[in-house]
């Protein structure tokens, strides 16, 4: 019935189940032996080095044995203020491990590893990838003395609250009513492709990963291509520090998630869908199987999908292996390939050669999500929620500064005022929207309304991605950022000069504001430098790694002017002979 | 036949085959973008480096990913965009650890090539001195990850007949190195070999017993600029000159070795043009030990690796009204930095414990009052003081010093020439 089928059955090459291959070894042995980097080299016919390339990438693959029990303690700026310093402490005396190395009896490995996604209930960690919230001193040895009677981890990890705070109170939730199986796909037949993009065209729903890139624009490109197979991806590697929202979407109604994928397969025509899940929600993906299990057997997912004749679709979990650049699309099907998440150049887009160079669609949990809810209730009603130009509803995490950390689910246009209030915000500061990579709001701007387009507001709007981390008066906004550049520094991927070695500098020159050694010009530098990372790096990565710094430059002004040196006509700069002799002082006798 | 479209940079009409790369259109119609990461048959390409960084159609972008279409607009010599372009070999500079003097592509390195085209004197950002390892385990090549600028050429470029990759990108972030395997090196042809080595824009790969030597002068990027517009930017002298008033110069060597004061010898004849005119306050050529007056211009030599370096060139800047950093040692530490990317213990104890020379049980690590602390590394002038100008070399040309003297002495405009400009 529809010209846009087309069953080409998409192969995909052995190397595509590296990922999968790596995870065994690790999760089995606890390390990758160079047996297996010889063996998996011979298997795929590539080098070895190459190989270790892969691994090496990718920061949960361990080489040398990583203990019985993985610890992953989240050292985000959220961590941080919530008794990071205590908790390390109380795993090293527990575990008898120092960070980055495993105990003397090889039980137990502790680690450093960014946002876990778990925000609204830190401090928390991952033990081999089941998570643990609420830490304190006690609790860790509660859990540990439990490890070591030999009590499965499974068996003792918490099961994350969803904290969902707020919903339109009048309208009710567009994401968190149930989702009755079937309730979208069942529209497909008589809304046909052509149907799919209007109701999307009319909701203006755009791309909620953060990039806000019409989805209806995305999908009508891999409609018009006419090259098959075509390839459905779902972004679900959340690695915005302080975002969680797509996490408690797929613990809540991971079914509107698949069901807008094969919304979207049905629109352009793809015959393939993968889930690329981060790895520190590795504890979803058994659920998120036996959802989309049992999708198979009603017959809504595999061939004639749905009981739409010729509509052949079906859905793989890749699961990442810690790398916050993956959630960069191209990053992501490189990954997903399995290669080094790299960005690719725009060369070519997604759409035209995208996984194993087939026409791909990458879209967001929550994307995918309100898709599935807008065939779901129809236009009219989603319209009913938002202001004109940003209809709907957005899912929002909440953490930091806080009494009611959490997901609101907040109309769109909103005011930030509106959502600290419901929030319980305690003396907000330095309030970072969409992460370290969004901009900084100050109290100032309350009255901003959350929006995607500003082109009805004719002013400001803040158009938030998924996250808003709160900062009191008592945080240091250096420790802050200074966080963030050792998180980008250690998260680029490596290959463009700007981003690489531009992070790494910014970082040193943020230890000079903290070691009280900065003048103003070093103020002008920070602002210089971080311009020429924006407009000169090969993706977003680099791009927006250093918006948090230049919104802090700009809105606090005042808080740099106490932190540096006048310049004075001397010409003699700062300089800490102390702590420079310090390293030769030892070897007085 | 392929058609042709009409394009235009920096306000001139260009006729182009359309779907070329914009590099090679730009370069071939006499415009200078430097590029490091881009060569001709890479496709698509790679776009890692960002040196060639320009505006195209009023957005940001590097000019080797686009490809020449109609109506295209593409802005390359404006003043921000050259200093972009700048900083990122700057960048690339500060990030490594790049001894010029001390690397056997010096002459013939496309990085140090840039560095010369742009007239880079000192990198505007600290540098780094990550600690990186020189791998030798591989049977013919030698990689020198101090020297990678992780261009990416060598990892899609080199393959072995069975179409493996010798190199591969290991790790991320600021830890990112090239890796190479050393079964697949093992199984390259000798040319296959060398051409990894000739891709290499900088000394990072090396064949060894395959000399790239050539004499001082006869290298690679020794005497001509391949810019069009080498001189066009730089200032010609000026005729008209001021009647010289006297002026006092005082010179001083901290962490160097004096080379630098060699070559401020080997302005010659000059010297006698220059005798009748300044005297020296404190310097090792009279030695003056202690200043006596104000100055009007100090040249410093070598960067600090003691305390009493610092203290030396805190004084000359309270004593000089201009402050002149001469040669790579005092621009960024130079030489001497090379002990900065290990701590101050092992340096010591290495020198004084367990070198050939020491006696066992009867060694040790001086220390006195009457000595200066060592510094836990070297440190650059600009990190201590503020430095009003660079000249830089190991050690810089004489005609580049007598030069940037008189300028600064009599205000006299000059231009340095192309082979004027080196850092070794």
């Amino acid at each position: 019935m529809n010209s846009n089928y087309n069953n080409t059955f998409l192969q995909e090459p052995p190397r595509t189940k590296m990922l999968d291959r790596l995870w065994a070894f690790q999760h089995t042995k606890g390390y990758i032996s160079d047996a297996d980097v010889t063996m998996l080299a011979k298997e795929y016919d590539i080098s070895e080095v190459e190989v270790e390339g892969v691994i090496s990438f990718y920061h949960f693959f361990h080489r040398k044995p990583a203990g019985k029990y993985t610890i992953y303690v989240n050292k985000s700026m959220t961590s941080q203020i919530k008794g990071f310093n205590r908790i390390i402490e109380a795993f090293e005396r527990e575990t008898n491990a120092r960070v980055g190395s495993v105990d003397p009896t090889g039980t137990f490995g502790l680690f450093l590893t960014p946002c876990i996604g778990l925000s609204d209930h830190e401090p928390a960690a991952l033990i081999n990838f089941y998570p643990f919230t609420n830490l304190n001193s006690l609790k860790i040895r509660e859990i540990i003395t439990r490890l070591k009677e030999g009590v499965p981890v499974q068996e003792i990890c918490d099961e994350p609250e969803q904290h969902i705070q707020f919903t339109p109170a009048l309208k009710g939730s567009i994401f968190f009513t149930k989702f009755k199986i079937g309730s979208a796909i069942s529209k497909l037949a008589t809304l046909e492709p052509k149907g799919v993009i209007k109701s999307l065209r009319e909701t203006k729903l755009s791309g909620r990963g953060g990039a806000f890139y019409p989805t209806w624009m995305k999908w009508q490109a891999a409609v018009d291509e006419d090259n098959f197979p075509k390839v459905v991806i779902c972004n679900a590697d959340e690695g915005e520090p302080g975002t969680f929202k797509d996490r408690v979407l797929m613990q809540n109604s991971p079914e509107s998630m698949i069901e807008g994928m094969i919304v979207c397969a049905f629109t352009i025509g793809a015959s393939f869908g993968l889930i690329y899940l981060r790895a520190e929600y590795t504890w979803l993906k058994d659920r998120i199987e036996k959802v989309l299990e049992n999708y198979r057997k009603k017959g809504l997912l595999g061939e004639n999908c749905g009981g739409i004749t010729d509509f052949n679709f079906d859905i793989r979990i890749q699961v990442g292996a810690g790398s916050y650049v993956c959630g960069e699309e191209t990053a992501l099907i490189e990954s997903a390939e399995g290669k080094r998440g790299e960005p690719r150049t725009r060369w070519f887009y997604p759409v035209q050669k995208g996984y194993l160079q087939q026409p791909t669609v990458v879209n967001n949990v929550e994307t995918f999500c309100a898709v599935a809810r807008i065939l779901n209730i129809g236009t009219e009603k989603y319209l009913e929620f938002g202001v004109p130009q940003s209809g709907g509803t957005k899912v929002i995490s909440v953490s930091g500064d806080c009494k009611k950390p959490g997901i609101y689910e907040i109309e769109w246009g909103t005011t930030l005022k509106e959502l600290l209030d419901l929030c319980g915000a305690e003396d907000p500061y330095y309030i970072q929207e969409s992460g370290p990579s969004g901009t900084v709001v100050t109290p100032d701007e309350e009255e901003v309304p959350i929006a995607m387009f500003s082109e009805f507001y004719n002013k400001q709007h803040i158009r938030c991605g998924g996250a808003i981390t709160i900062f009191n008066k008592s945080r240091d906004i250096i420790d802050i950022l200074l966080n963030y550049a050792d998180f980008y520094k250690q998260e680029a991927c490596g290959i463009c000069t700007p981003c690489r070695a531009g992070n790494f500098i910014i970082e040193r020159k943020l230890e000079r504001f903290k070691n009280g050694l900065a003048n103003q010009d070093d103020v002008k530098d920070l602002q210089d430098w971080s311009l020429l990372m924006r407009t000169t790096s090969r993706c977003g990565l680099g791009k927006t790694a250093t918006n948090s710094l230049m919104n802090a430059l700009e809105k606090f002004g005042d808080y740099f002017e106490q932190h540096v040196h006048v310049n004075d006509k001397s010409k003699s700069l700062k300089f800490d002979l102390e702590e420079a002799t310090r390293d030769f002082e030892q070897f007085r006798n | 036949m392929a058609k042709h479209v009409n394009i235009t940079i920096d306000g001139r009409n260009i006729l182009a085959k359309e779907g070329r790369n914009l590099v090679d259109v730009a370069k071939e119609n006499g415009f200078f973008i430097p590029s490091l990461c881009y060569f001709d048959h890479i496709d698509p390409p790679l776009g890692t480096c960002r040196t060639c960084t320009c505006k195209i159609n009023g957005k940001h972008g590097p000019a080797c990913t686009e490809k020449v279409r109609e109506g295209m607009t593409v802005e390359i010599n404006d003043n921000e965009l050259k200093d972009i372009r700048k900083a990122i070999v700057e960048m690339m500079f500060a990030e490594g650890n790049h001894f010029c003097p001390s690397c056997e592509k010096s002459g013939n390195c496309d990085l140090q090539h840039m560095g010369y085209e742009m007239g880079i004197a000192i990198s505007r950002f600290p540098h780094l001195f990550k600690d990186r390892l020189i791998d030798y385990n591989a049977k013919r090549m030698v990689m020198e990850h101090n020297r990678c600028i992780k261009c990416m050429r060598c990892v899609v470029d080199v393959k072995t007949d069975d179409n493996k990759q010798v190199f591969s990108y290991q790790n991320r972030g600021n830890e990112t190195y090239v890796g190479i395997d050393y079964e697949q090196e093992a199984k390259l042809t000798h040319e296959q070999a060398i051409h990894a080595m000739n891709i290499c824009p900088t000394g990072a790969i090396m064949v060894r017993g395959e000399s790239l030597g050539k004499p001082f002068g006869e290298r690679k990027f020794d005497q001509f600029s391949t810019r069009p517009d080498y001189y066009d930017s730089a200032v010609k002298s000026n005729n008209n000159k001021k009647k010289p008033k006297p002026k006092t110069i005082a010179t001083v060597s901290l962490a160097g070795c004096f080379g630098c004061h060699m070559s401020l010898l080997d302005i010659d004849t000059n010297l006698l043009d220059l005798v009748e005119l300044i005297s020296f306050d404190k310097s090792p050529l009279t030695d003056i030990k202690n200043f006596t007056k104000q100055c009007d211009v100090g040249i410093v030599e070598g960067g600090c690796c003691n305390e009493e370096n610092v203290e030396t060139l805190r004084a000359f800047r309270e004593k000089c009204d201009l402050l002149v950093a001469v040669g790579e040692c005092a621009i960024w530490g130079g030489l001497p930095a090379m002990r900065n990317t290990m701590p101050l213990g092992e340096c010591l104890e290495e020198a004084f414990l367990n070198c050939v020379t020491s006696e066992p049980g009867n060694t040790v690590i001086p220390y006195h009052e009457d000595l200066p602390k060592m510094l836990d590394r070297v440190y650059a002038c600009n990190e201590v003081v503020k430095i009003d100008y660079f000249i830089p070399g190991c050690p810089p040309d004489a005609q580049h010093i007598w030069k940037a003297v008189r300028n600064l002495l009599w205000d006299e405009n000059y231009s340095v020439l192309y082979s004027e400009f080196k850092y070794d």
